[in-house]
C-alpha cells in the first residue's frame, strides 16, 4: 500500500521535547484580545459594543459574508476597547479587547449533553456555522463552507489529518491520545453529511501512541480506519494526503471536493464533536509550546485571545541566562516569525517556538550562488522545479514563472529551502513572487470589472 | 584589348545591379515616419534602455507616436529634449520634469525599530514576513528595493530611509511601482513644498512611532492662502497644481514633516 507522496524531506524532528508532555488548560488572566481576521475570506463583524458584559462562549463578532467566520469570546469580563492592534501577520488589525474578570462564567446553555441521533444535515451544518469553526491546521478556512460541498454525493473520503508533520509540534499527538473518542464521533457527525464517503484518519508513524488510541476508538465503525503514514514533511499538506489516500493529484485551481476529498484536521473535528455534541463553540484549542529557550515545554489547551506572553510564562518563562533570540507562532517550516509577544493568538495558532539563536541568521551568512544540484526539484512535493522558478522570479519574468513553471501551484511548504545546500530563500522568493503575480491578476480584473460598468 | 572588355564587363554588371537595386528599393519601400527618422537622429543612440523602451529606436518611434515624452530620453538631458520637441512641434519646456519622491522622513534617529526581521533583504519579501519591521506601518523599510530597480542609480538609502537624487532620476517610475509600502510617488522637480509623511494614523499613534510623522494637526492648512494643502485620512498632502511654494506651511509644521531635503543636504548635515 501506497504511504507516502513524492517528494518531500525529513527534518530533525524534535518531537521529544514535549511530546510526552499532556494537555493542560491555561486560563489566562489578563486581557483577551480577539482579533477580527483570524480566518480566510473577509473579517468579522463586531456586535458588542465598549462597556458590554460578556459570558465565554458569547458570540462577538458575526461571520461577514458567506466565506467568514463567528469569533466566540472565550473568558466572561466587559469590552474594554475595539481597536487596532497588532497581530500575528504584523499588520495593525481591528480587534475586541475583553478585561477578563478570571471568572470564566459559561454562558446558558454551553458544555450541555445533546441528543444527536435524529440530527439534519441543515442542523450539524448550522451549528458548525454558529460555533465558528474554521479549518485548525493552520490555514483558518471556514469548515461550515469546507463541509458543503456542490457535489456532496460526490465525497468518496473524509480525511483526519493527524500527521502533525511540522517538526516541534506535539499538540495533536496529545489530543489523539486524550480525545480518540471525541474525534471519532466528530469524524462520525462529518461523515453523516457525505453518505458515499469513508473516514480516513492519517497519522504519521512516529506516533504509535495515538495511532493505537485511535485504532482502538475506530474499531467497531465500519466506515472509518486508521492510517500509518510514513514520517515525512509536508505529509500533513491537504495535497499530500488527497495524493497518499485518493491517489490523485490536482492542480490549486481546484480544491479538494473536486476530487471527491475533504480534509480536516483532528482538532477541527474535535471541536465539530464539541459544537454538535456539547453545545459548545470554538473558544479554545490545543497549542504546542517548545524550543530550546522556553523552561518548560507543554502542550496546552489555550483560550482563544490569549497574549504569546502569557502563554509563555505559564511554561515557566525562559530559562535562565538565556535570551530570546527568536520566537515562531507555529511549526518551523511554515510558521510566522512574531516581533513581539504581545501579540494575541488566534483561533489556528498551533505553537509556539522559543529559540535562543536565529537559524535564519546563520543561514544567510552560509548563503552562496544556486549549485544547481537540483534536490530542490527532488523534494517538492508539489513536483515542481524550485531553481528554476527561482531564477525566473529574480529576473522578474513572470510569464515564464507562472505558464512555463506553473509557479502558483507551489505550497510554500518550505522543504526546498530547507534541502538547500547554497542557503537559498527558494520559499520566500516564491512566497513573494506569487503575492505579486496575484496581486496584479486582481488589479487587472478589477479594471475589467470598472471598465464594463 | 582584354582592358577594354573587362571595363566593358564591368560597367554593364554595374548598371544592372545600380537599376536593379533603384527597382527594388522603390518597389519594396516601407514607409518611415519623417519625425520617427528626425527624431531617431537627434537621440544619442547609444541604445541604453533608461527610457524604459526597447533602445533609442523604439523611443523614436514611440515619440513620434506620441506615447512617450519628448524629454523621454534622460542620457540627452535637456539639449536632447528641445531638439526632439522643436522636430515635434512642442516645447519641451512645457513639459514639466518629475522626479520620484519618497513619503517617508523616519531615519533610524527618530523612529525606533523594534522588529527583529532577519531575512531576505528586500522591502517586497519583508512585508509578506509577518514581522512589523519598523513601528510605524507606513514607513520606509530601508531594504531598498527601490534602489535595485533604479536604472539610473538614483536612489540610495541614507540613515534608514530611501533618498532621491533628483539630478539623476529621470521620472520612469519603475520604484513607484516596486515599493510594497506605495511610499514613492512622482512629483514636479520644480515644487519644493513636499509631505514626507505616508503616516495615515492618528497623531497620538504616529508620535508614539516615530518623531517625525505627520500628525494631522492641520496647521498648515490654516496657513495656505492658496487652498492647496488638505489633510485626509491625519495625513497633509499637497495639490502641487494649485501650490505658489510660499513656504508658509513650511514654517508652522510643527512637526518639521513638510520639508524639501535633497540627498545633497541630507550628506551636509551628516
Amino acid at each position: 500500500m501506497k504511504i507516502t507522496f513524492r517528494g518531500g524531506v525529513h527534518p530533525k524532528e524534535q518531537k521529544e521535547l514535549s511530546r510526552e508532555k499532556e494537555l493542560r488548560i491555561l486560563n489566562a488572566t489578563g486581557e483577551m484580545v480577539f482579533v477580527m481576521a483570524q480566518h480566510i475570506g473577509r473579517p468579522a463583524k463586531p456586535i458588542v459594543k465598549r462597556g458590554d458584559p460578556v459570558l465565554v462562549g458569547q458570540r462577538i463578532a458575526e461571520a461577514d459574508g458567506f466565506v467568514s467566520a463567528n469569533i466566540i469570546s472565550s473568558c466572561s469580563g466587559k469590552v474594554k476597547a475595539i481597536e487596532k492592534r497588532r497581530t500575528i501577520s504584523g499588520a495593525m488589525l481591528e480587534c475586541i479587547v475583553i478585561d477578563n474578570d478570571g471568572q470564566y462564567t459559561m454562558a446558558e446553555g454551553i458544555g450541555e449533553k445533546q441528543d444527536i441521533s435524529g440530527i439534519t444535515k441543515e442542523e450539524i451544518l448550522a451549528k458548525v456555522k454558529d460555533a465558528g469553526i474554521v479549518g485548525l491546521g493552520g490555514a483558518g478556512f471556514p469548515t461550515s463552507v469546507k463541509l458543503a460541498p456542490k457535489n456532496p454525493a460526490g465525497i468518496k473520503y473524509v480525511i483526519a489529518n493527524g500527521a502533525d508533520c511540522e517538526p516541534y509540534l506535539t499538540c495533536n499527538d496529545q489530543l489523539m491520545r486524550k480525545e480518540p473518542e471525541a474525534i471519532v464521533e466528530g469524524l462520525e457527525i462529518t461523515l453523516k453529511l457525505f453518505e458515499n464517503a469513508e473516514g480516513v484518519i492519517c497519522i504519521e508513524e512516529n506516533k504509535p501512541e495515538a495511532i493505537a488510541a485511535m485504532q482502538k476508538a475506530a474499531s467497531g465503525h465500519a466506515k472509518i480506519r486508521v492510517m500509518a503514514l510514513k514520517t515525512k514533511y509536508p505529509q500533513g499538506g491537504e495535497r499530500s494526503l488527497i495524493q497518499v489516500v485518493a491517489g490523485v493529484d490536482f492542480p490549486t485551481s481546484k480544491l479538494p471536493a473536486d476530487v471527491g476529498c475533504i480534509v480536516d484536521n483532528v482538532g477541527t473535528l474535535y471541536a465539530i464533536q464539541r459544537a454538535v455534541v456539547y453545545n459548545e463553540p470554538l473558544f479554545s484549542h490545543v497549542m504546542t509550546v517548545s524550543g530550546d529557550a522556553v523552561k518548560e515545554t507543554a502542550n496546552l489547551i489555550v483560550r482563544d485571545g490569549t497574549s504569546f506572553r502569557e502563554i509563555m510564562e505559564a511554561c515557566g518563562g525562559l530559562k535562565e541566562g538565556v535570551t530570546l533570540k527568536k520566537a515562531l507562532c507555529g511549526g518551523p517550516m511554515m510558521g510566522l516569525t512574531l516581533s513581539s509577544l504581545d501579540i494575541p493568538i488566534h483561533k489556528t495558532t498551533n505553537g509556539l517556538l522559543l529559540w535562543s539563536e536565529d537559524p535564519v541568521e546563520k543561514a544567510e551568512l552560509q548563503m552562496t550562488a544556486c549549485l544547481h544540484c537540483g534536490r530542490c526539484t527532488t523534494v517538492c512535493p508539489q513536483g515542481l522545479m524550485p531553481q528554476m522558478m527561482a531564477e525566473a522570479a529574480e529576473k522578474g519574468d513572470m510569464e515564464r514563472y507562472e505558464t512555463k513553471l506553473y509557479g502558483l501551484e507551489c505550497i510554500v511548504c518550505g522543504s526546498c529551502t530547507y534541502i538547500c545546500p547554497a542557503k537559498r530563500p527558494l520559499t520566500q522568493t516564491f512566497k513573494r513572487t506569487k503575492a505579486e503575480i496575484l496581486a496584479a491578476k486582481r488589479a487587472a480584473q478589477a479594471a475589467k470589472s470598472a471598465a464594463k460598468g | 584589348m582584354i582592358i577594354l572588355i573587362t571595363t566593358i564587363v564591368i560597367t554593364i554588371i554595374g548598371l544592372l545591379v545600380g537599376f536593379g537595386l533603384v527597382f527594388t528599393g522603390k518597389k519594396f519601400y516601407v514607409p518611415v515616419d519623417e519625425k520617427e527618422a528626425a527624431v531617431r537622429a537627434v537621440l544619442p543612440g547609444n541604445n541604453c534602455g533608461a527610457c524604459g523602451y526597447a533602445g533609442c529606436d523604439a523611443m523614436a518611434a514611440a515619440i513620434a507616436a506620441g506615447e512617450a515624452p519628448v524629454n523621454g530620453c534622460p542620457v540627452g538631458g535637456t539639449a536632447v529634449a528641445e531638439k526632439v520637441g522643436d522636430i515635434m512641434g512642442i516645447s519641451a519646456e512645457g513639459v514639466e520634469r518629475k522626479v520620484a519622491f519618497v513619503r517617508c522622513k523616519g531615519t533610524c534617529e527618530v523612529t525606533h525599530n523594534q522588529g527583529n526581521y532577519v531575512g531576505v533583504k528586500d522591502c517586497r519579501s519583508a512585508v509578506l514576513g509577518g514581522v512589523n519591521v519598523t513601528d510605524c506601518d507606513y514607513g520606509c523599510l530601508g531594504f531598498g528595493s527601490c534602489v535595485s530597480v533604479c536604472p539610473q542609480q538614483a536612489i540610495r538609502i541614507v540613515d534608514g530611509v530611501a533618498v532621491v537624487d533628483e539630478s539623476k532620476c529621470v521620472a520612469c517610475g519603475l520604484c513607484v511601482k516596486t515599493c510594497p509600502r506605495g511610499l514613492i510617488e512622482l512629483v514636479p522637480e520644480k515644487s519644493r513644498v513636499r509631505v514626507q509623511c505616508s503616516n495615515k494614523d492618528r497623531g497620538p499613534q504616529v508620535k508614539k512611532v516615530c518623531q517625525a510623522g505627520c500628525i494631522g494637526c492641520s496647521l498648515c492648512v490654516r496657513q495656505c492662502e492658496s487652498d492647496a494643502i488638505a489633510v485626509a485620512n491625519n495625513l497633509a498632502q499637497v495639490n502641487y497644481e494649485k501650490c505658489i511654494q510660499c513656504g508658509k506651511c513650511v514654517e508652522k509644521c510643527p512637526a518639521k514633516v513638510i520639508l524639501p531635503p535633497s540627498i545633497q543636504e541630507k550628506e551636509a548635515s551628516a
